[in-house]
């Protein structure tokens, strides 16, 4: 910052500096703070009012309606499009079962190429339609991915919440086996489990429960943490202090600040489980007779596939699983940013919106990057 | 130096849990494997006697044989002694000495390619997060692609490109088994050449697939970095904007990367499982898969053994130099 810094600052630019690490910083404190809680105000004077407005709108909205609103993820491109993403997969793997034909059905025409024979996406070996697999294959998966998630975030709150709460031995003892589970690598774990499990056993609700085993570690570590913090917060000890009773601390005054952490916790236990099951299913250890992507996958490659040249039948649930990773992140994304203020956006196309010109935009930049 | 004695025993704790976790999973699961074994027998035809199921029962550990305590003793013993048993599908080769031959190859590939992803994922995520709003941060949201796409996956494409469409590389195994005169594997030029060549796609495969979480992590601790005080105070002073980022951003950002190093290991291990069954390459991940295939249950338990104590050893050394990197770590031991 080489400008000269006084009271009655002029230069637009030292403001929206001032203005976005000012606002950066009081929203550190403010954002896991409960919400509804009396909070620092952040007030700028008015003017520049048209640009110190624009600039500070989505911070000083959050302070402001700082309620329930601050748990919901602010708009942005990368929320639209991954929402946008996520909602076609979803649609995708509910509807289009009823749609496509049976996907064990074979017929004679073997392994022909996307668009051949009437099939969308081809062929495989025993002539059954991969476009039809594809949608019951979503479906497993993300049936899977659910589950997991779901009990995941359960288990990881218990062990990561419930026990660092309580405090004492409890917490030590659960604190041992969270990072115990962490450090056991998990898919050789849950390969020797699901091996030991009759083929026949084996469907989408057990894998779910046996990759469950081995994912709530991660997120128990993180809560942890993030429980330690609001722990000690005044108004915490201030209800202790008044009497309340340790569930009501923990559900209302604690679990509503964890709220962001454990949804992007459950988008990511969301992602390895699509992920572990894709790779247990490649080793043939996956759901017995329902599709999955990875159950697909493992077929493709038990053909050799690959070496038939037959890139239709493996690159596509593949792909399916990459996308509906990555509209999960992007998602991630806008709950990252209620997490850690911090990373919130001050992209170039953030400040165009701001409506600047581009050469103010470049010595912004050059400003920035001193 | 009570951190290094916590930190030692803590992984005590988790190396007996990950050694008796691979005596119960076999004795608690619904699925008895001198049972699976002996159903499998007979359904392919082969005539199972009294003498046959005593023989395999034995082989597998003695389950069912003696107190739960009494197997776990035993167990123990062997496990003191190295022995873990006889394979079934390599007869009559010790598990040790397989796992022996397989643990070079993976611990040459997951290294190799983990501390090359690291390097490469920590600065680009150091210059994304540096630069924000940089051609290298709008690339972020089409990073998470690369970041949710399984690695055998991965793995399959590259071998379709650079192995089908294009001949440059190998399409399986570790060196050229084929070749004539026929390559020792040692230390030596052309093996070691032949090794190298053969490694390119399934380090490649665990490279690309794992780069993105490193960069990720970095850059959001980076951006979070920057926005502290300290920072603006070195920028107030005039330090260089190379030293600020070095040494004041960079060099603090990288620690929960480094503390988070578990779960990211373990992530790795489990792709390259998968992707050395891809590459039949002759490591552990492949062994693995193959006893799996074949019902060779001390095989298998060997696997998970031997992968869970590289794991935690890795784990170990880096807590360790975290303590050494980062001082508070050693008073907020948990």
């Amino acid at each position: 910052m080489s400008h000269n810094h006084d009271e009655s600052v002029n230069d637009p630019f030292d403001r929206i500096e001032a203005e976005t690490r000012t606002g950066g910083v009081t929203l550190t404190a403010d954002a896991t703070a409960r919400p509804g809680a009396p909070q620092t105000e952040f007030a700028p004077q008015s003017h520049d009012a048209d640009l110190v407005q624009e600039t500070g709108a989505v911070e000083r909205t959050f302070e402001r309606k700082a309620g329930l609103k601050s748990l919901l993820p602010s708009r942005s491109t990368k929320l639209t499009i991954g929402l946008a993403m996520l909602g076609v997969f979803v649609a995708y793997a509910i509807i289009a079962p009823f749609l496509v034909g049976d996907p064990n059905a074979i017929s004679t025409f073997r392994l022909s190429g996307p668009g051949q024979n009437g099939f969308l996406l081809g062929s495989n070996q025993a002539g059954q339609d991969i476009w039809a697999q594809i949608a019951y294959g979503t479906r497993g998966s993300l049936i899977i991915g659910v589950i997991v998630g779901l009990l995941a975030t359960i288990l990881s709150t218990l062990f990561g919440v419930f026990g660092t709460y309580v405090g004492g031995f409890a917490d030590n003892a659960f604190s041992l086996f969270t990072n115990v589970m962490l450090v056991i690598p998990g898919l050789p774990l849950v390969i020797i489990i699901s091996n030991y499990i009759p083929a026949d056993h084996r469907n989408v609700f057990l894998i779910a429960l046996v990759l469950t085993i081995t994912s709530w570690a991660g997120s128990a570590r993180v809560l942890r943490s993030v429980t330690l913090s609001v722990r000690g917060r005044d108004y915490v000890m201030a209800s202790k202090i008044s009497g309340e009773k340790t569930w009501r601390i923990l559900v209302v005054e604690i679990l509503p600040n964890l709220i962001p952490v454990m949804a992007s916790q459950l988008i990511f236990a969301i992602i390895f489980a699509i992920l572990g099951e894709a790779g247990l299913s490649f080793l043939g250890l996956g759901p017995g007779t329902e599709f999955t992507l990875g159950k697909i996958l493992q077929q493709a490659n038990q053909a050799l596939a690959l070496t038939q040249g037959a890139w239709w039948w493996f690159i596509p649930p593949g792909l399916m699983i990459a996308l509906i990773g990555m509209s999960l992140s992007l998602i991630n994304f806008s709950v990252d940013e209620i997490i850690n203020p911090k990373l919130r956006s001050n992209s170039r196309a953030a400040r165009k919106r701001w409506g600047l010109t581009p050469a103010q935009i470049k010595s912004l930049e050059e400003e920035n990057l001193r | 130096m009570r951190f290094y004695i916590q930190k030692l025993l803590f992984y005590a704790a988790a190396f007996w849990a990950a050694i008796t976790l691979n005596f119960f999973i076999p004795r608690w699961m619904p699925g008895n494997p001198v049972d699976l074994l002996i159903s499998k027998m007979s359904a392919g035809g082969i005539p199972v006697t009294p003498e046959t199921k005593a023989i395999i029962t034995t082989q597998l550990g003695g389950i069912g044989q003696g107190s739960l305590l009494e197997q776990y003793w035993a167990y123990l013993k062997n496990l003191a002694h190295g022995d873990l048993g006889v394979s079934i599908s390599n007869y009559p080769a010790q598990v040790s000495s397989i796992l022996g031959q397989a643990l070079p190859w993976t611990i040459t590939l997951i290294g190799l390619s983990t501390v090359i992803a690291f390097t490469v994922g920590i600065l680009l995520g150091m210059f994304a997060g540096w630069k924000r709003g940089s051609f290298l941060d709008n690339l972020i949201p089409f990073v998470t692609f690369f970041q949710a796409m399984p690695y055998f996956w991965m793995a399959l494409i590259l071998l379709l490109v650079f192995s089908r469409i294009v001949q440059w590389f190998p399409f399986a195994g570790g060196y050229d088994t084929f070749a004539f005169p026929p390559i020792m594997p040692g230390f030596n030029g052309e093996f070691i050449t032949s090794a190298l060549y053969h490694g390119v796609l399934p380090a490649t495969t665990i490279v690309l697939s794992s780069v993105a979480g490193w960069m990720m992590g970095m850059r959001n601790m980076m951006v979070s970095t920057l926005s502290e005080d300290y920072i603006l105070t070195a920028e107030a002073k005039g330090l260089s904007p190379r030293r600020v980022r070095m040494v004041y951003a960079a060099r603090n950002a990288i620690l929960p990367s480094l503390s988070g190093f578990a779960i990211s290991l373990g992530f790795v291990v489990a792709g390259s499982i998968v992707t050395e069954q891809v590459f039949s390459y002759p490591g552990i991940g492949y062994t693995l898969w193959s006893s799996v295939a074949n019902n060779d249950y001390p095989l298998m338990q060997g696997c998970f053994l031997v992968i869970s104590v590289a794991v935690l050893a890795a784990n170990l050394v880096v807590d360790l130099l975290l303590g050494i990197i980062d001082p508070r770590t050693r008073s907020t031991t948990a």
